[in-house]
C-alpha cells in the first residue's frame, strides 16, 4: 500500500537496467538518491509490553512512527528459528522493508546472515555486537550499549538504600554480559560501603517466570533488601521483590510504575537515539554505519529516574558518579581486584573501562559476589 | 419377463454398486466434513471475538489468506513452518491410538538435536550420506529413549504418561542447557551459549524448487508411513485392539507392555528427529532456541487431526499457514501476537467438542438410511 515510489531496492533495479542499456545508470546505481519514504522491521522475540528487553526496542520504535516518511512495521514473539528467517523475508517481500532489526540476541547467526544473502538491497542491522568486517556481509551490522555502567549506578543507589549489607542478583545464564552487570552492581554498591556483599542467583532461562519468582524469594529470605535482575522481562522480579517490602532497581526499560514506592532507580536501553540515527540516513540515502557501541554519554543506555526510596546522600553520589562516567574513560573493574575465588583478575594500576574488549568476554564474579558461573 | 430380466442383468447390480459407493464415501466423509465444519464454526466463533475487539474479520481472514496461503512465497513459508510440526505431531499420534496421551514430545526434539549436533560434530570429515544417517540414528536413538521411558513407566510402574512426559520434557530442556553451557558448548560461543557449529559441508539443503529443507519430505514420509503402521499391519491392528481395551487385548494373548514401548520409542524417535532437521538445516548447532515450542504446536496438529498420521499432513499445513498470516496480520491489523494463539484456541476447543458429534448424522451412516 504504502510503496515508496522510489525505495532503495526498486531505484537499484531500475539504475541497474539503467546501467544495462547505457552507462548513464552507473553513477547513480552506486549512491542512492534521497529516499522520500522508508520502512523498517523490527522484530522481538517476546511480548512488547514485558517491562523488559522487548519493551525497550519497541518504546524505541514507537519513535521513529513519529518521524514523517517512515513506516515501522513490527512483530513479536518471534522465535529463534526458521520464524525469524520467514519474518524478515515477509517484511521484504511484503511490505517492502528495507532495513531490518531483528531486535534478539539468536537472531543474527544463522538467521540474519541468511537473509543477508539472500536480500543483499536490504540493510539489516542486530543488537548485540556481533558483527565483524571481515566476517558478515556488507548489508549488516550491529549495534549495543555499555549498559554495565548502568548496573554500577544501580549498585550506587543500592548501596545507601541497603540495611542488611546484603543485596541480591536474580540472573539469567552466566554469560559475559550478564556477569559484567551482576560485577558492576556490586561494585557499585561497594563504593559505598566495601562490605556489602551480593548474592546471584541463575535462572538459567531468559524468560521463566515461576523460577524468578523463587529466586526472588529465596535472595529476600537470605536477608537482601535490594533486588536486581538480568532476565528479559524483569516484571515478575520487581513485584516479587517489592510485595516482599525489599528495594529494587530496574533493568532494560522502567518498571517504575509496578513498584513506585520501592523502585530506586534502573538501567535503562535508549534504543531510539540508535534507531533515529539510523532512520535519518536511511531517508537521506547515506551509508548506515555497520557497527556502533555507547554507553551513557552516548545517549544509548539511560538511567531511571530516581524514586522516593533514595536517600539525599544517595542521590548525591549517583549523581556526581553518573557525571563522572559521562566524561568517558570511568573504569568499574579495576586493580588490585580478586575474583570470588581469590584469583587476581586485575593488578593495582591495572584499569577496563567500559570499552574495554577483555570485558566481552568476562568468566568470573568479583569478590564479594556470592555464587557461582558453573 | 425372461427377455427383459436377461437384458437387465447389469441393472439390478448397478443400484448395489452405486448404493456400496454411496455408503463408502458416506462413511469417509463424516471423518472430513465435520473437522472442517468445526473449523468453520471456530473461525466463526473467532469472527464474533474480532467483531468485540472492533476489528474486521474480512480483513483478518484475507490477511490470513495472503500471508499463509495466497501465492509462492506465502506457501513455502506455511511448509516451512509446518515441517518440524508433521514429527511432532506423530509423537502425540501414535501413542493416542495406544490410549496414551504423550504430550511431552519438545524433549524429545531437543534431545534430537542436541543428539545431532554432538554426532555431526564428532563425526567431521567421514562421507556426506554416513554423518547424516549417523546423526539421523543418534537424534532418533535420543528421542526414543526418551519417550520410550515414558511408554516403559506408564506400563510398568503405572505413572501417568501425560505427566510424566511433560515433566520428562522440561528435564530434557534441562539436560539440554546443562549440555550445551558445559560439555558440548564451543568456546566461541561467549553469549549465547552453543554446541560446536555443524561443518558446512554437512547441511541440510532445501529441497529442488523451493527453499524448505528435505525435512518437509520426510516428514510427510514419516506420515504415510505411520499410517501404514497403524491401519494396515498387525502391530498396528494389535495397537489398537489395546488402545480401545487393554484387558481384552491381554486376554488376547497381545504383548502390550512391549507394544506400549516400542509405539512410544517410535514417536520419540520421529521427534528427535525434528530435532536433527532443525540442527542440520536450520540452526546449525544446538542450543536454547532449539525449544521453539515445535513438541507443544505438535500436540495441537495430532489432536486436530483426530489422531490421524495422514490428518496431520494438512493440519500442519493449516497450522503453518496460520502462523506464517501470523506476522502479517500483527503488522497490518495491529493485533498483538495472542491473536493467533486465540484462535488456534478456539479451533482447538470447537474441534474437541465435535468428536461428540460424530455417529450422530444419520447421513453418514448407511446402516440407518434404509429406516428413513
Amino acid at each position: 500500500m504504502s510503496h515508496s515510489l522510489i525505495s532503495r531496492r526498486t531505484l537499484l533495479k531500475t539504475s541497474a537496467a539503467g546501467a544495462a542499456f547505457g552507462a548513464a545508470g552507473l553513477p547513480f546505481s552506486l549512491r542512492p538518491a534521497r529516499a522520500a519514504s522508508a520502512t523498517i522491521g523490527f522484530i522481538y522475540v517476546g511480548p512488547k509490553d514485558d517491562y523488559g528487553y522487548n519493551q525497550a526496542h519497541a518504546e524505541g520504535a514507537k519513535v521513529l512512527k513519529g518521524m514523517s516518511g517512515v513506516t515501522v512495521v513490527e512483530e513479536e514473539n518471534v522465535p529463534e528459528s526458521v520464524d525469524v528467517q520467514k519474518t524478515m523475508e515477509s517484511m521484504i517481500n511484503l511490505d517492502d522493508a528495507t532495513l531490518v532489526f531483528p531486535t534478539s540476541f539468536g537472531y543474527f547467526d544463522p538467521h540474519m546472515l541468511a537473509m543477508c544473502k539472500k536480500f543483499p538491497d536490504v540493510q539489516f542491522r542486530h543488537c548485540g555486537g556481533l558483527w565483524h568486517k571481515d566476517k558478515h556481509p556488507a548489508n549488516a551490522g550491529s549495534y549495543f550499549g555499555y549498559i554495565a555502567m548502568g548496573q554500577y549506578l544501580n549498585g550506587v543507589v543500592a548501596g545507601h538504600a541497603t540495611k542488611s549489607k546484603k543485596i541480591g542478583f536474580v540472573a539469567a545464564k552466566p554469560i559475559p554480559q550478564v556477569l559484567n552487570n551482576v560485577n558492576s552492581f556490586l561494585l557499585g554498591a561497594r563504593s559505598v560501603d566495601p562490605s556489602i556483599t551480593c548474592q546471584v542467583i541463575f535462572t538459567g532461562e531468559w524468560s521463566l517466570a515461576v523460577k524468578e519468582a523463587e529466586a526472588t524469594n529465596a535472595l529476600v529470605d537470605q536477608g537482601a533488601d535490594v533486588i536486581t535482575c538480568h532476565v528479559d522481562g524483569p516484571k515478575v522480579v520487581v513485584q516479587t521483590a517489592a510485595n516482599r517490602g525489599a528495594f529494587v532497581c530496574g533493568y532494560h526499560a522502567s518498571q517504575a510504575p509496578l513498584a513506585p514506592e520501592k523502585y530506586l532507580t534502573g538501567a535503562e536501553w535508549n534504543w531510539a537515539t540508535v534507531y533515529e540515527m539510523y532512520a535519518k540516513h536511511l531517508l537521506a540515502g547515506e551509508p548506515l554505519p555497520n557497527f556502533t557501541r555507547g554507553g551513557l554519554a552516548d545517549g544509548f543506555v539511560k538511567m531511571s529516574p530516581l524514586g522516593p526510596g533514595v536517600s539525599d546522600a544517595g542521590r548525591k553520589q549517583f549523581e556526581a558518579t553518573l557525571a563522572e562516567i559521562k566524561k568517558g574513560g570511568y573504569a568499574v573493574i579495576k586493580g588490585p581486584l580478586k575474583d570470588n575465588k581469590g584469583k587476581e583478575i586485575a593488578a593495582a594500576g591495572k584499569a577496563f573501562p567500559e570499552t574495554a574488549i577483555e570485558l566481552e568476554s568476562t568468566g568470573f564474579l568479583v569478590e564479594g559476589v556470592q555464587g557461582s558461573t558453573s | 419377463m425372461a427377455d427383459v430380466t436377461a437384458s437387465d442383468v447389469p441393472a439390478p447390480l448397478a443400484p448395489p454398486r452405486l448404493a456400496a459407493a454411496l455408503a463408502f464415501t458416506a462413511r469417509r466423509a463424516e471423518g472430513i466434513v465435520i473437522p472442517l465444519g468445526a473449523l468453520v464454526a471456530g473461525m466463526a466463533a473467532f469472527s464474533v471475538f474480532l467483531l468485540l475487539l472492533g476489528k474486521s474479520p474480512a480483513q483478518f481472514f484475507e490477511l490470513m489468506w495472503r500471508g499463509g496461503f495466497g501465492s509462492w512465497f506465502s506457501i513455502q513459508n506455511a511448509l516451512l513452518r509446518a515441517t518440524p510440526l508433521l514429527l511432532a505431531a506423530l509423537c502425540v499420534a501414535l501413542p493416542a491410538r495406544l490410549g496414551l496421551t504423550v504430550i511431552g514430545g519438545e524433549g524429545a526434539i531437543v534431545l534430537g538435536g542436541v543428539a545431532a549436533a554432538a554426532f555431526g560434530h564428532a563425526l567431521s570429515g567421514l562421507p556426506y550420506p554416513v554423518v547424516i544417517l549417523a546423526m539421523g540414528l543418534a537424534a532418533m536413538a535420543a528421542g526414543g529413549l526418551w519417550i520410550g521411558a515414558v511408554g516403559a513407566l506408564r506400563h510398568y510402574r503405572a505413572v501417568n504418561e501425560t505427566i510424566s512426559s511433560l515433566l520428562m520434557a522440561y528435564i530434557a530442556i534441562a539436560l539440554m542447557n546443562q549440555l550445551v553451557e558445559g560439555p558440548l558448548r564451543d568456546p566461541a560461543s561467549l553469549n549465547k551459549p552453543s554446541t560446536h557449529p555443524l561443518d558446512a559441508a554437512y547441511r541440510i539443503g532445501p529441497m529442488p524448487g523451493m527453499d524448505v529443507h528435505w525435512g518437509l519430505a520426510v516428514g510427510i514420509v514419516a506420515c504415510v508411513a505411520c499410517w501404514v503402521l497403524i491401519d494396515k499391519t498387525r502391530w498396528g491392528f494389535a495397537a489398537r485392539v489395546a488402545g480401545g481395551n487393554v484387558r481384552a487385548a491381554q486376554i488376547q494373548g497381545l504383548a502390550v507392555g512391549p507394544l506400549i514401548v516400542g509405539f512410544c520409542a517410535l514417536a520419540g524417535a520421529l521427534a528427535g528427529l525434528a530435532g536433527m532437521f532443525e540442527v542440520a538445516a536450520v540452526q546449525g548447532s544446538a542450543n536454547a532456541s532449539l525449544a521453539a515450542g515445535y513438541g507443544y504446536a505438535g500436540i495441537l496438529v495430532a489432536f486436530l487431526a483426530r489422531q490421524s498420521p495422514l490428518g496431520c499432513i494438512p493440519v500442519a499445513f493449516l497450522l503453518g499457514g496460520i502462523a506464517a498470516a501470523g506476522g502479517l496480520i500483527q503488522r497490518r491489523m495491529g493485533l498483538p501476537d495472542a491473536t493467533i494463539l486465540v484462535l488456534q484456541g478456539m479451533l482447538f476447543i470447537v474441534v474437541l467438542m465435535s468428536d461428540t458429534l460424530y455417529g450422530r448424522f444419520k447421513i453418514f451412516n448407511p446402516d440407518r438410511w434404509a429406516r428413513a
